[in-house]
């Protein structure tokens, strides 16, 4: 922990996602990453004389996922506005942006911090559009600008001043992460910058109630950083508050090469943006029904199947989290319990089905995530599908094979993408559960003359039961059902 | 070769003159060819045109003509029709300027879509019109390359912001012309010139492809002979476009239609409202004049005449300079030289130490690039933006327009169509008022209301008046009605104008031209 027993942290971070849309946020050329500089651009994109935005719906329907999966109010009536500053990757001048008149506001994030659930407040979440990039060239008095970037649409999330530690910093960015990647709007891709963060920092002594003076730190851009520079801002904070001095508001970029921060901007040299709500843009007004079709129709967060994962099937917290990871993960693993006969939601589970539950998910989180892992490979690149998954499981439950014959099958499966059906059949694995073919297999080790000797010794010993359950196994070729056996020779045995 | 009268104004409309194409009475190339002449002429004197696109206009002609031989062309509303476009509406591959020198060699990759459209119909494109830089000002002395000239008196201003677009009409090197209006652009110079022009409501035209000025209040409209002319070139130009947000998704109303009915609407008399305020102090009383014998004209013939009272107007200039330059300001911040249009970069070692290279390139670049009045309103809009001043000016400006808007609506619902004047003044001299901004900004007091309230508002010639021993100059009457009433503007010009002929009339100094 940074903090000292003396200071408590108060952080809050803006996060800006970059939404999954086919176009771009006010015109129709392409959103998507990369591609040859500037093969992006239309006439709205480079700023043209003329041109005029457009709003595209698919942006808005991403920023209502967002609000809603975040709990916010949902404005019915918001406000664009430009935003304006002097930048060569600014096309227009300004940016289209929301000021006083968000689409979400209020509302919070809930994640898990270890073993604790922890709830962040947001105040925000706007609609805006992204800027394009200068590439400077080294040693010369060139820049290049791409502006392929330039109006891609993002929302920007903004939390209250309610995080308490650059770890739960992270764990805040990571559940936002997950949360778009569940809600189908972004790819959260740091590194290509789907997801970028700015953090508000500041020290208080432990137990105060105000705010001591914030800076912000920009160029924090992966999740080894933010956690780094949110941890050195404030040893930086605390170090300067202990030998006297004055924390002062600041604009300082991360360098991640020196592991050091530095200033880029005083207080005095602040943006004055020039708020306009867009004239070219009337109010963004929310047609209600649209409003409760998306509600509708909105995807589960991690942490509701996180509950769900909990309560209902009973897994442990670790399962629960290991299968919350990914939305493609939890979507495989309903289908498996799905093909391994439970009933879907909300129907409330027996005791053996959430046996049968909590099986699927060992068997997904710990033999088939495990060869995934270590062939790198990922769930939708699975040569086991969830089917054939929770049909394994079935086999299993229902004593058609034995759990060690599960193994043998799954390792098939794996290998050669056939169903188990098939490799059991193939195989011949089909367990015997039939009492009266068990029972004769029994009788006629017990029976047989032979074995006379080793009777008398049981019944000194019972230890030797399991070679009596061996050789009745035998008899079956290794098919009958071990436990019904066992019940059945030791019956036969003390019957002796 | 080259003919006093134009081959264009032996036809009484555009609408004849693309049947006369169209049946092939008269090619495009014909027409277009005499058009050019006419310009070659003219021009050097009238600075009408910024630029002149003698081969896109020719082989443009070449194409309508090609369609019709070949027995197409029958729904082109205006084949073979030739038409000048205001400076601040984009066209695909001919440069485009605002009149600025910070966009001089800009060419387009694209039309605006008003311009899409007229070419579609078979319109051709002469080429581009003079005007105020950034469509600022009221004289077209604003223009960065040459000011231009009224046909009537070639000492005096042709109005503005389109001045050439008035002027390019009044001297029929077009029949029609393309404006924008954004406090009175195309009514202030159409009765400065002597022809007619219209604002529509706001919404009814496209803005894509059009140089922002001031969104809320900019919209382009038609300049011709005649309300019937401005009639069929709006219907062509006009309609929901889905590239402009701020465009009406509504079916336009057949403006023709409304040129060619009565005065009166059905089963009952038309109701001409007058504003007190626009009959006041600092109208020049010979303007009043013909304006109130227009009004007579109309009374004549059955109308009735109502007092209403437009009590906001006083405040109209005031919110308009907030507003427009508050927008201006911003919609300017596009022109900084890094992607299009001139740049002015510090030479090596010209850099004052501990500057930045890219800032003092926006300094330079803004600085050369803006002439005088249009840095002065992005000053006053950076202004009335700051952080701060925002709710005292521009929401409050907001504010007060939708009370101006009210006014109207008020208005409106006593009457069919207010008439006032258009300009308080006549034309004035080149030179006369440009040093003194204040005075040209309130003479903008007639044109202004129609814009902060988005209402359709026409000017057409109503009489002419000597000033001191000048030619006759022309006098314009405005008509403003209802939200997208547009029609019953029209329909009330064109009624106006089959009971007089002073939008026949011609500057004599053309007459006197050379053969």
């Amino acid at each position: 922990m940074a903090a000292s027993d003396e200071f408590e942290p108060v952080i809050g971070l803006e996060v800006h996602v970059q939404l999954a849309t086919r176009s771009k946020a006010f015109c129709g050329a392409q959103a998507e990453y990369g591609g040859p500089p500037n093969a992006h651009i239309d006439p709205y994109t480079l700023g043209l004389p003329g041109a005029l935005p457009v709003l595209n719906h698919r942006t808005v329907e991403y920023a209502i996922r967002m609000g809603l999966a975040c709990h916010c109010d949902i404005a019915l009536k918001s406000e664009l506005s430009r935003k304006h500053y002097f930048y060569p990757d600014l096309p227009k001048g300004y940016q289209i942006s929301q000021f006083d008149q968000p689409i979400c506001q209020n509302g919070f994030v809930e994640f898990m911090l270890g073993s604790e659930r922890r709830r962040v407040g947001l105040a925000r979440i706007h609609i805006e559009e992204d800027a394009g990039k200068n590439l400077h060239i080294p040693g010369g008095r060139t820049s290049l600008i791409d502006y392929n970037r330039a109006g891609v649409p993002l929302i920007e999330v903004v939390s209250l001043p309610e995080i308490s530690s650059a770890e739960e910093a992270g764990e805040y960015l990571r559940a936002l992460r997950q949360l778009v990647r569940f809600l189908g709007i972004s790819d959260g891709n740091m590194d290509e910058g789907s997801l970028r963060c700015d953090a508000n920092v500041s020290i208080r002594p432990r137990g105060s109630r105000t705010l001591g003076q914030r800076t912000e730190l920009k160029n924090i851009n992966s999740f080894k950083y933010v956690q780094k520079a949110i941890e050195h801002e404030i040893l930086r904070q605390i170090d300067i508050v202990q030998s006297g001095g004055r924390v002062i508001m600041e604009t300082r970029g991360w360098d991640a090469a020196r592991g050091t921060s530095r200033s880029q901007r005083k207080k005095e040299e602040a943006h004055d943006y020039r708020y306009l709500p867009d004239p070219d843009l009337p109010p963004l007004l929310i047609d209600p029904l649209w409003l409760r079709s998306i509600a509708e129709t909105l995807p589960k967060t991690p942490m509701q199947r996180r509950d769900q994962y909990l309560e209902r099937l009973g897994l442990s917290p670790y399962d629960a989290s290991v299968l919350t990871a990914e939305r493609e993960l939890c979507e495989f693993f309903d289908r498996v319990l799905i093909a391994a006969g439970l009933p879907p939601e909300p129907t409330e589970l027996t005791d053996a089905q959430r046996t049968r539950a909590k099986q699927s998910a060992n068997w997904l989180s710990s033999e088939l995530l495990g060869l995934l892992n270590k062939d790198n490979r990922t769930i939708t690149e699975s040569p086991v599908s969830a089917e054939s998954l929770g049909e394994l499981v079935r086999y299993i439950s229902d004593a058609v094979i034995s759990g060690k014959q599960g193994k043998e099958v799954f390792a098939k499966m794996y290998e050669s993408r056939e169903t188990p059906t098939d490799i059991i059949e193939r195989l011949g694995l089909r367990q015997i559960s039939d009492p009266e073919i068990i029972t004769a297999a029994c009788r006629k080790v017990v029976d047989d003359p032979a074995m006379q000797k080793q009777v008398e010794k049981y019944k000194q010993n019972p230890k030797l039961l399991g070679f009596f359950v061996g050789k009745a196994l035998a008899e079956t070729q290794g098919k009958a059902r071990p436990e019904l056996l066992s019940e059945i020779m030791l019956r036969l045995l003390s019957e002796k | 070769m080259a003919s006093a009268k134009s081959l264009v104004d032996s036809f009484s409309s555009v609408a004849q003159l693309a049947s006369a194409v169209r049946s092939r009475q008269v090619s495009a190339v014909e027409v277009t060819r005499s058009q050019l002449d006419r310009i070659a002429q003219h021009d050097a004197t009238l600075g009408c045109f910024l630029a002149v696109d003698e081969q896109g206009a020719l082989s443009a002609a070449q194409v309508i003509d090609d369609q019709v031989r070949a027995g197409g062309g029958d729904d082109l509303l205006l084949a073979g029709v030739p038409i000048g476009i205001k400076d601040m509406i984009c066209t695909e591959g001919l440069v485009t300027t605002a009149g600025s020198k910070i966009l001089s060699g800009f060419v387009p990759p694209y039309d605006a879509t008003v311009v899409a459209k007229l070419r579609a119909a078979g319109a051709v494109i002469l080429g581009k019109l003079n005007l105020d830089e950034f469509a600022m000002g009221s004289s077209n002395e604003n223009s960065a390359y040459k000011p231009c000239k009224n046909p009537w008196d070639l000492t005096r201003v042709p109005g503005g912001s389109s001045g050439g677009s008035a002027a390019a009409v009044a001297a029929s090197l077009c029949p029609v012309s393309l404006g924008t209006d954004t406090g009175g652009s195309i009514r202030q110079p159409a009765a400065l010139c002597g022809v007619t022009g219209m604002k529509p409501t706001y919404g009814r035209v496209s803005r894509y492809g059009v140089i922002a000025f001031a969104s809320s209040l900019d919209q382009v409209g038609p300049l011709g002979r005649s309300a019937v002319d401005v009639a069929h070139t709006l219907q062509v130009m006009g309609g929901y476009d889905p590239r402009d947000a701020t465009s009406l998704n509504q079916p336009q109303p057949d403006y023709l239609a409304a040129t060619q009915a009565p005065l009166h609407p059905p089963g009952r008399r038309l109701r001409i409202g007058l504003p007190t305020e626009y009959f006041a102090k600092g109208l020049d009383p010979r303007v009043e004049s013909c304006v109130r014998q227009a009004i007579a004209t109309l009374e004549r013939e059955g109308a009735e005449l109502v007092d209403v009272s437009l009590p906001l107007t006083r405040h109209a200039v005031a919110i308009y300079y907030l507003v427009a330059t508050a927008e201006a300001s911003s919609n300017l911040s596009r022109y900084d030289g890094v992607r299009y249009g001139q740049r002015v970069t510090p030479r090596e070692g010209e850099l004052p130490a501990g500057q930045s290279a890219l800032v003092e390139m926006y300094k330079r670049t803004r600085a050369a690039g803006f002439g005088p009045e249009v840095r002065r309103r992005i000053m006053l809009g950076t202004y009335v933006l700051r952080s701060g001043h925002y709710d005292a000016y521009y929401r409050r400006a907001s504010q007060v327009r939708t009370l101006v808007a009210r006014d109207f609506a008020q208005a409106f619902a006593r009457c069919d169509v207010l008439m006032t004047p258009t300009s308080p003044v006549l034309p004035f001299r080149l030179g006369e008022r440009k040093n003194d901004p204040l005075s040209m900004y309130l003479a903008d007091v007639y044109t202004i209301g129609c814009n902060l309230a988005g209402l359709p508002g026409l000017s057409m010639p109503c009489g002419f008046v000597e000033d001191e021993g000048s030619a006759p100059l022309p006098v314009g009457v405005q008509l403003l009605g209802p939200t997208l009433r547009d029609d019953i503007v029209l329909q009330v010009a064109a009624a106006y104008q089959r009971l007089t002929d002073w939008h026949t009339r011609k500057p004599s100094l053309l007459a006197k031209d050379p053969v």
